[in-house]
């Protein structure tokens, strides 16, 4: 027990001379929170959009009051001509003009028929999309205001509710994403890599011609980064609940239960990759490419996973952050118990499991 | 006879640490000139200043013929260097090793493919001009990086403990080598752990805890030291050093 | 008090391209100063990593102190003090640090044992607290040699030990040695350095993965056939190349103050002869003397097929 204690130590020691180390695995949460959070975020904000309003009645001076009332738009009325309009849309000033033809009242009331032109920016899609559908409801719910004594037979009604979220946060998509990556890379990159320098510096060849099981050297290892892991879950949650305002509206104890289960899923993979290399440099492209990368692609905050071709659904079941992610959601945002995720923590256990029979059956009691 | 190296109190200072201390010596054109000191006594930093590798902290030197503040860049066209942690690229052939290594000190093309291939015969390496660097025996590899960085006639050639390692036919062979290099008035400046090389030297220089302490020919060493051999001499001067860490 | 037993033993790389060590035997007495000498490639290091239970061989068969290196790895390693040929220790824990772990992680502490390493010990200690990576050469190896005599094996397995470092720290070395032969510890010391095959009890030669002879310095030495001479002038390098021309000489080696040569037939004739030769071409100050072969004359002419 000595020993094993005297190997802790020493790794702890490892880790924290290491400055460059130390500063990435703490400074990497709090640089992805705050880019997430802030600025890379695919909400749509201080959009502004023109009004061209020819009409100047009380049906345009309707609409624009209903499209003034979302905060996220700068609405700005102008009578730009068409040259204007482009040039505005090229310079990317606005993202949509909305145009009010003249008569608009007057042809509603009469012809019981009148257009609107919407002309959106779809250099981004996504925008444009978003912007054109939140026009059409605008337009939609002053046609039933206009129809609310009239009104017709067989209509739908769609009433949106947004779930969970209801003012469309990103953070809510993001948080656990990055609380999966974070993870993932301390435990995999840096258990594999601290494992491969031994092998590499020679210090491993004296450790393996002694008494001490090396059994327990993999395992000292990995305490560290483990211990590190959690503190860097505590940073994570701390500023998304509190910086960027996300809820934790599960079990706080389930949700580090199942963040250790991915951690020490991480460090298996770790120990995976280092019995197959025997540099440093190449552990850490293996860590990168082959698990940062399939980490980001298909856990499903970055690109949702429906939306992929289905041999690489398939894929992104073999990704063990997939299964957190859905886990870490149904606790924090939607505060669920154990019920609703115990075949995903299944799952997470049953890699696992797999992982420790294939590392048990690599592991080399000598140098090759 | 000329002048190749020439330092007056050179000095390399690393904060309050001085790592070489007033180096003053002059090193003669087609001379083999043995450097020793035990690890620590500040060789490799004399080595990389002679080089261009490091700027001086203080002192004055001229390295064929060019300042050793001013025109490090010209000093680098005209030295060769080789020592045992690099010398060659291990993922290249023996013929591609020379081709590049020729390209970089500038050889012109056709110049450097005749230069190529008379080399290949003088080491015996025809056969092997295809074969990864990797796959030769030490020695060949020691033998072929020597002969790399003299390909261009350089006017001095650092050799930083060639023969480390070597077995004892190899090490002469290579010595051959050396030699053959003097007689066409190559300066060889090399350092060496072991000393009967030191006796294969014109002169040689002692460096002790960042000092030269000795200067001379191996004879005149051994009679002013009363040592029967270099290695007692060595050991004379080596032995009430200080600096034992570098 | 152990022994190491060595049979037959074969290592070989790359599915069997690369043949380290080839049918090597040799047997060490409890207690002896052993030396295996030889060039990089010889096959030292793959040896001393079968031995150390490091690597599994393809042929033959080795214990030590009674003890099977593949059946009974773990009781080797309880017993062996090992030193890999390159620095191996921790170079971002202080010295301090480095000799605590190993002696923790062979469940003994420093003071058990401080007896067998105070002589060494005692030249770092001024640099106790400083981290391993900075200290120089000579240094890391009296503290490699520490941790490797921490839990005071029965044997000590050290692979060129004195490789890369200067002269005196060699020598340091190697009386360091003979101090911890004294306390009966089995010593097997891989070394490039030919000179240093006189401060063994007996030496192992070895080229190309085979053993060349495994004898007592003075047997190699007794065991040179004929005279070796030594020869001397005033322009060494031209008396080389002169010497390799003449037809008297069966070889021929420079070896620092003097050349070795040794004559085809050793007759007070040829020598006469060989000095004339010289005298004509201009040579001064010849001077030829018979002389006791060194290791290295002897690793030589072993070398020649």
């Amino acid at each position: 027990m000595k020993q094993f204690l005297a190997f802790v130590k020493k790794e702890f020691y490892h880790v924290f001379r290491d400055r460059k180390t130390v500063l990435m695995l703490f400074g990497l949460p709090i640089v992805q929170i705050v880019l997430f959070g802030f600025a890379l975020s695919n909400e749509i904000k201080n959009t502004r959009i023109v009004v061209c309003d020819y009409a100047r009645d009380a049906a345009s001076q309707e609409l624009i009051t209903k499209m003034e009332v979302n905060r996220n738009f700068e609405v700005e009325r102008s009578l730009m001509s068409q040259q204007q309009l482009e040039a505005a849309f090229k310079t990317g000033d606005i993202k949509m003009a909305v145009v009010f033809p003249a008569n608009l009242n007057s042809d509603l009331q009469h012809l019981h028929k009148a257009q609107v032109q919407l002309i959106a920016d779809a250099s981004d899609p996504n925008t444009a999309t978003t912007l054109t559908s939140y026009m059409n409801t605008i337009i939609a719910s002053y046609q039933r205001d206009l129809l609310g004594d009239n009104p017709i037979p067989y209509q739908v009604v769609p009433e949106i509710r947004m779930l969970y979220n209801p003012e469309l946060k990103g953070a809510f998509n993001f948080v656990p994403g990055v609380m999966a990556l974070v993870l993932m890379l301390v435990c995999v990159m840096m258990t594999s890599v601290s494992i491969v320098r031994e092998k590499e510096k020679g210090t491993m060849e004296v450790l393996l011609v002694s008494p001490f099981n090396p059994v327990f050297v993999i395992i000292s290892k990995a305490i560290p980064y483990f211990v590190l892991s959690v503190v860097n879950l505590v940073i994570i949650l701390l500023l998304s609940v509190y910086l960027l305002g996300m809820p934790i509206n599960g079990n706080i104890f389930l949700l580090f239960g199942e963040s250790a289960l991915l951690i020490i899923t991480a460090i298996s993979l770790g120990l995976l990759v280092s019995n197959s290399t025997d540099s440093q440099q190449s552990a850490m492209l293996i860590s990168i490419m082959v698990m940062m990368l399939p980490t980001m692609i298909f856990t499903g905050f970055m690109f949702p996973i429906e939306n992929m071709p289905v041999p690489l659904q398939v894929i992104s079941n073999v990704v063990p952050a997939k299964w957190y992610y859905i886990i870490v959601k149904a606790i924090m945002i939607k505060g669920l118990g154990f019920s609703a995720i115990w075949k995903e923590t299944l799952i997470l256990v049953g890699m696992n499991v797999l992982l420790l029979v294939v590392n048990i059956r690599k592991f080399k009691t000598r140098l090759a | 006879m000329d002048v190749v190296i020439k330092t007056e109190k050179l000095t390399k200072r690393y904060g309050d640490f001085i790592a070489a201390n007033e180096l003053t010596m002059d090193v003669y054109a087609g001379e083999i000139f043995g450097f020793l000191g035990a690890n620590g006594a500040g060789k490799t930093t004399a080595m990389r200043m002679l080089c261009g590798l490091s700027l001086p902290s203080s002192g004055k030197a001229t390295i064929a013929g060019y300042d050793i503040y001013k025109e490090t860049e010209e000093i680098k066209k005209h030295i060769g260097y080789m020592s045992q942690k690099f010398s060659l690229y291990e993922d290249l052939t023996v013929r591609e090793n020379i081709r590049f290594f020729g390209g970089i000190y500038g050889l012109p093309v056709r110049e450097l493919k005749e230069k190529s291939e008379a080399l290949l015969e003088t080491l015996g390496l025809e056969k092997e001009a295809k074969t990864l660097v990797a796959a030769l025996p030490l020695g060949w590899k020691q033998k072929l990086a020597f002969s790399v960085a003299v390909l261009h006639e350089p006017k001095i050639v650092f050799l930083d403990e060639p023969t480390g390692g070597v077995d004892p036919v190899t090490r002469r062979q290579f010595w051959d080598l050396i030699y053959a290099a003097a007689d066409r008035g190559i300066t060889i400046f090399v350092t060496t752990h072991y000393m009967d090389e030191a006796e294969y030297c014109n002169r040689i220089s002692m460096m002790v805890d960042g000092v030269i302490k000795a200067l001379d020919t191996p004879a005149n060493l051994k009679k002013q030291y009363n040592a029967a051999s270099m290695d007692d001499v060595f050991y004379e001067l080596a032995r009430g050093a200080k600096r034992k860490a570098d | 008090m152990s022994d190491v037993i060595v049979q037959h033993i074969s290592k070989t790389y790359n599915k069997g391209a690369v043949k380290a060590v080839t049918d090597v035997s040799f047997a060490v007495k409890p207690g002896e100063l052993f030396g295996l000498i030889g060039p990089d490639g010889a096959g030292k290091t793959s040896l001393f990593r079968v031995l150390a239970t490091l690597l599994l061989p393809e042929g033959g068969s080795a214990s030590l102190g009674g003890f099977d290196v593949v059946k009974d790895y773990k009781e080797i390693r309880k017993r062996l003090g090992y030193m890999p040929g390159r620095f191996s220790l921790y170079q971002d824990l202080t010295v301090e640090e480095n000799l605590e772990f190993f002696a923790t992680v062979f469940k003994t502490t420093i003071k058990t044992n401080y007896d067998l390493i105070r002589d060494i010990y005692v030249q770092i200690e001024p640099f106790k607290t400083r981290r391993a990576g900075k200290l120089s050469g000579g240094m890391k190896q009296k503290l490699a040699l520490c941790c490797a005599l921490i839990h005071r094996p029965e044997i000590l397995l050290l692979d060129e030990p004195t490789t890369g470092v200067d002269t005196v720290s060699r020598k340091e070395f190697w009386e360091m040695l003979g101090r911890l032969k004294a306390e009966g510890i089995t010593i097997l010391v891989s070394t490039p350095y030919m000179d240093e095959a006189t401060r063994c009890e007996r030496i192992a030669l070895m080229q190309d993965g085979r053993l060349l002879s495994v004898e007592t310095p003075a047997s190699i030495v007794a065991q040179y056939p004929g005279t070796l001479y030594a020869i001397r002038a005033a322009n060494m390098s031209r008396l080389l190349q002169d010497l390799r021309k003449s037809e008297m000489l069966s070889s021929c080696n420079a070896f620092g103050e003097y050349h070795h040569l040794a004559f085809r037939q050793d007759t007070p004739e040829a020598h006469a002869s060989l000095i004339r030769f010289l005298e004509v071409n201009t040579h001064e100050g010849v001077e030829l003397k018979p002389v006791e072969p060194t290791i290295e004359d002897c690793f030589i002419r072993l070398m020649q097929p």
